[in-house]
């Protein structure tokens, strides 16, 4: 079963658990010896080399208190992020059980080793640590990397589960949990209705996510995976708050005098803690997303902007006792969009590193916690209420899967089919969240604490392990619709021609649909929202400088092989073809559905492949690398060469066009106004590509071009997208040298060859903006001829 | 009183024709009275009455789709100039949902129906292919909603996707053989793997009148 893999995990977590050990139980030792060497303090500051085996280990003692609970705190977030390592390392692991199980049993273990050692562990959660600074960072994370736009498609069943549910399940254990302590037999008299209630309601936070990564595994299709991301994401919100209403309630003491006003309140109180908290958010996003448009010059701060925000926007709503969660979680939302447009890079980069790393560290220390209270003398086992605990959760989650779907179906134009409703029933997994509030019962109001603590400790390892591990074949077995991941460019353009067919002759029959709100949405967002809060001179989607990226890369491939590439289509002059090209690649692809799913506001036909516990590496990165590497060495052959390459071919042969780089010395004048013009081309013609490469060409002295030139131009095109930025500032400099010689003969095509005449009179006008040297003008002729012969597509007809 | 009578007939008739059930076809009517203002017939003018259509990106393909003499039943290729409520019931009814009940031989005819109905809308001239030229404008079409999109993206689009039609279709090709277009099997090959079904229909039983507004 891959031992090689558990081994080096083993290895490494056994040497981390022998040194853990040595420290517990020399602290252990240490302890008694402080308080004897106490009065001997004195003396130990003033001894000097000192012989005496007490003064060095006074000395080592006094230390090991200082540093105690950051080192061991320390000490679990490494012992759990080694058993990660572990997990992956075998690779079908993750795909065979959540994550969770993982932590937990780490958790345990390190709480056996503390149980073992009679070790008082560090007081690592209290209210108000989880509160403030565990359960931020993982709501989120959760937000942040929420898939809006099918989280949006979806939102009403969303809402209506998510809210509904969780009603449902608290109220619905919780009474039902009260109807069994009334019976005597048991025991339990003595828990209320309003401690079964919030007991209810603290038992009923799920946190589904943990079993989306099995899920991924089984590719399902997309609403049933946003459903149950929203789930998740909402849950907590509203958990929290039914919590903090229910115990605001418990307070009250005199449980007889709650009055129909006050139940009213309370749910008044719901509602607009939920949908204050939620507002907040937003404002606190808009406000966020409208600073980072000015953070050009300090792009370090960028990061520190979006946590501080976010982080603001959870405080500011628990300052008014509004709904934290929800807040922080509007805020993520609400600020992505904008944000990722306007951060650099490696802000990008580093904000979502960092997300996932805060978020990684609390859930390790709460589930840590955790474990650490399994192993314990903390518990009061009452079988009862456990079993009927671990009953209800089950039988109340499907009663609610089941009801409430039934209901949304009605509404949906693709109801969820009872494949999908058994799926969501069993991945009502708990996580986190339940254990911490149960934890943080405040043990005045609730004496039975221990049992409640026990009773969600039960249910929590119950449904991690047992339904955490067993989903994967349940999805399978059950054969739950997948997506179905389509290849091809042709199927994805007839979906979406079809999808706004619908919708146009829904609008002819007069039937409401809900593109209408999001285009209505769009439209509002493009004409103000976007003015306000994105910087200016951006290509304004993504779109452009992918395009851009993907056409450097043709052009390499040109300039590698100094010919056009082929394809199906092209016309038999070439001498050479590149192999490989009848296909399209997977990359292109990518990109392409990339482009139209951007474009046509429709639901998005894969899995989002989201995984809580890692990041998904970019492929775009990937790209940009390759393009980097290969232009690297293409040009590292073209020095050697000494310029001896098919761009030397006067005929047959085209430009390339190179983004404009001002450089700097010779001619700034004549870069600046290059540059103007750019810039101004890029703003007045929208519908032209600002694309428009303009070729230069040096005519030697290349060599002497240094790194340091601003690319103006280029970084208000390029702002957009991420690898550009750092791919372009290299090839600044090669681009300089291939100019050396004769203007590279390819005209970088647009992905498939498609010559457009347009496209080419206004090139001819640009092209006498960038003519600098002589050289240049005897080439333009012949390419320009040329651009018009080649176009093999238009001639079919 | 005779009015009624005999409208009540049509209806029946219309019921025969296009298999919507009479409540359906009410409520139709109503809308086609709205749409086309009290008149027996519509023209493509009327439908800049529907506010929420400006929004389509492929309108006027939708809009040309209703006069399509091929989706009319009419004649091989042309555009009518009218239709009147028979017509628009016949459009309509390529989007009626398929019926559980029917069995496979009519699903699949439902099936060649509604994907020739998405032929049509492609193959503007009439020609019975879909060439590079049309290909490339229901890309431009389908993407111009956003006004960043440089028309060479969408066009490198259509390329594309004509490039992995042909090799569909076709399979390797010769370096001077020429593809010519996508006739409608190969349409049909490459709707294979999709369930038209359930996306290409729209629910009439929820039909508002809504209030045209301009």
């Amino acid at each position: 079963m891959g031992f090689q893999g558990f081994v080096p995990f083993g290895l490494w977590n056994w040497l981390l658990l022998l040194v853990a050990l040595k420290c517990s139980e020399a602290s252990s030792d240490m302890n008694e010896f402080t308080n004897s060497t106490a009065q001997r303090e004195p003396n130990v500051q003033f001894a000097a080399a000192s012989s005496e085996p007490d003064e060095k280990i006074a000395v080592f003692a006094l230390d090991y208190d200082y540093v105690q609970i950051p080192y061991e705190v320390t000490l679990w977030i490494l012992l759990a992020s080694l058993a990660k390592i572990g997990f992956h390392l075998y690779h079908r692991l993750p795909g065979l059980m959540p994550e969770s199980c993982l932590l937990i049993t780490v958790g345990a273990l390190v709480g056996a080793i503390i149980f073992g050692t009679d070790h008082k562990s560090p007081p690592v959660m209290d209210s108000s640590i989880y509160f403030l600074y565990l359960l931020p960072p993982i709501v989120l994370e959760g937000g942040y990397f929420m898939p809006t736009r099918p989280f949006f498609e979806n939102i009403g069943s969303i809402l209506w589960w998510a809210c509904l549910g969780a009603l449902i399940n608290a109220f619905g254990i919780g009474l039902s949990l009260y109807l069994i302590c009334q019976i005597k037999a048991f025991g339990l008299s003595d828990v209320n209705l309003l401690q079964n209630l919030l007991f209810g309601s603290l038992i009923s936070a799920v946190d589904p996510v943990a079993v989306l990564a099995v899920f991924e595994e089984a590719r399902v299709n997309e609403p049933l995976y946003m459903m149950i991301f929203g789930e998740a994401l909402l849950n907590d919100g509203i958990t929290v708050v039914l919590y903090n209403i229910l115990i605001a309630f418990t307070k009250m003491h005199k449980f007889e005098a709650i009055e129909p006003v006050d139940i009213l309140a309370g749910c008044a109180r719901f509602v607009i803690v939920g949908v204050g908290g939620v507002f907040f958010g937003i404002i606190f996003g808009f406000i966020s997303a409208f600073i980072t448009r000015f953070t050009q010059n300090i792009s370090a701060i960028e990061p520190l902007i979006v946590f501080m925000f976010s982080y603001l926007s959870y405080l500011a709503a628990e300052t008014l006792y509004l709904s934290g969660i929800l807040a922080i979680t509007a805020c993520a939302v609400t600020m992505k969009k904008y944000v990722e447009e306007n951060v650099s890079q490696t802000s990008y980069t580093t904000i979502k590193y960092f997300m996932k790393m805060l978020s990684s560290v609390s859930e390790t220390l709460i589930f840590i916690f955790m474990g650490v209270s399994t192993v314990g003398k903390n518990h009061e086992w009452n079988w009862a209420f456990i079993c009927f605990t671990l009953a209800f959760c089950q039988i109340w989650r499907a009663i609610s899967v089941f009801a409430l779907f039934y209901v949304s179906n009605q509404f949906r134009t693709y109801p969820f089919s009872i494949k999908d409703q058994c799926v969501i029933f069993y991945s009502g997994v708990r996580g986190a969240g339940s254990f911490s509030l149960a934890f943080l019962l405040p043990l005045s109001l609730f004496p039975r604490k221990k049992m409640f603590v026990t009773a969600t400790l039960v249910v929590t390892y119950f449904t991690v392990f047992i339904q955490g591990i067993t989903i994967g074949p349940l999805v399978r077995y059950l054969d739950v619709k997948k997506t179905n991941k389509k290849e091809s460019i042709n199927e994805e353009l007839h979906i979406r021609l079809m999808d706004h067919l619908k919708a146009g002759i829904e609008d002819v029959c007069g039937q409401w649909s809900h593109y209408q709100v999001r285009d209505k949405f769009k439209k509002f967002d493009h004409r103000y929202l976007r003015k306000i809060l994105i910087r200016k001179n951006l290509p304004k989607s993504s779109i452009v400088s992918l395009y851009k990226k993907l056409e450097m890369k043709q052009a390499i491939e040109m300039v590698e092989t100094g010919m056009l590439s082929s394809t199906a289509f092209s016309v038999p002059h070439q001498a050479q073809r590149i192999q490989g090209t009848k296909r399209l690649s997977p990359e292109d692809v990518e990109s392409m559905r990339d482009l139209l799913t951007h474009n046509m506001y429709q639901v998005r036909q894969r899995t989002p492949s989201y995984n809580k516990y890692s990041l998904k590496p970019q492929t775009s990165e990937k790209q940009a690398k390759e393009i980097l590497i290969r232009r690297q060495n293409t040009l590292r052959e073209s020095m050697r060469k000494g310029h001896s390459l098919p761009w030397g071919k006067p005929a047959g042969t085209k430009n390339i066009r190179y983004l404009s780089f001002p450089y700097g010395d010779p001619q700034p004048a004549r870069r600046d106004r290059r540059a103007a013009e750019f810039t101004d081309n890029d703003s007045s013609d929208s519908e032209f590509p600002s694309i428009t490469f303009n070729v230069h060409s040096r005519t030697g002295l290349l060599q002497d071009r240094h790194l340091t030139q601003e690319i103006i131009p280029m970084k208000s095109l390029h702002r957009g997208r991420r690898p550009s930025d750092f791919s372009y500032q290299r090839q600044r400099s090669r681009e300089e040298h291939v100019g050396g010689g004769r203007r590279a003969a390819l005209r970088p095509k647009p992905l498939f060859h498609a010559v457009d005449e347009e496209y080419e009179s206004e090139e001819e006008s640009e092209q006498d903006v960038s003519v600098i040297g002589s050289r240049q003008s005897p080439e333009h002729r012949p390419s320009r001829e040329h651009y018009k012969s080649h176009s093999p597509l238009l001639r079919r007809k | 009183m005779g009015a009624a009578h005999s409208a009540s007939e049509e209806v029946r008739e219309l019921v025969g024709k296009t298999g919507f059930s009479s409540d359906q076809i009410e409520q139709l009517h109503r809308r086609f009275k709205q749409l086309s203002g009290d008149q027996p017939t519509i023209r493509k003018e009327n439908f800049n009455n529907v506010p929420d259509l400006e929004l389509n990106p492929i309108r006027s393909k939708i809009v040309r789709a209703f006069f399509d003499n091929r989706n009319l039943r009419k004649g091989p290729s042309g555009l009518a100039d009218e239709i009147n409520f028979e017509d628009f019931l016949t459009i309509m009814s390529y989007f009626r949902p398929i019926d559980i009940a029917m069995d496979e031989e009519q699903v699949q005819l439902c099936r060649k129906e509604k994907l020739r109905f998405l032929f049509h809308m492609y193959d503007s001239d009439s020609d019975g292919r879909i060439t590079l030229e049309e290909y490339r404008n229901v890309v431009e079409e389908l993407l111009s909603g956003n006004p960043h999109i440089e028309k060479e993206s969408a066009r490198s689009i259509a390329d594309g996707a004509m490039m992995e039609a042909a090799s569909v279709c076709v399979g390797q090709m010769e370096p001077d053989q020429v593809y010519e277009g996508i006739t409608f099997d190969d349409f049909l090959k490459i709707w294979q793997g999709i369930d038209i079904e359930t996306k290409m229909h729209v629910r009439f039983l929820n039909v508002e009148t809504m209030a045209l507004c301009h």
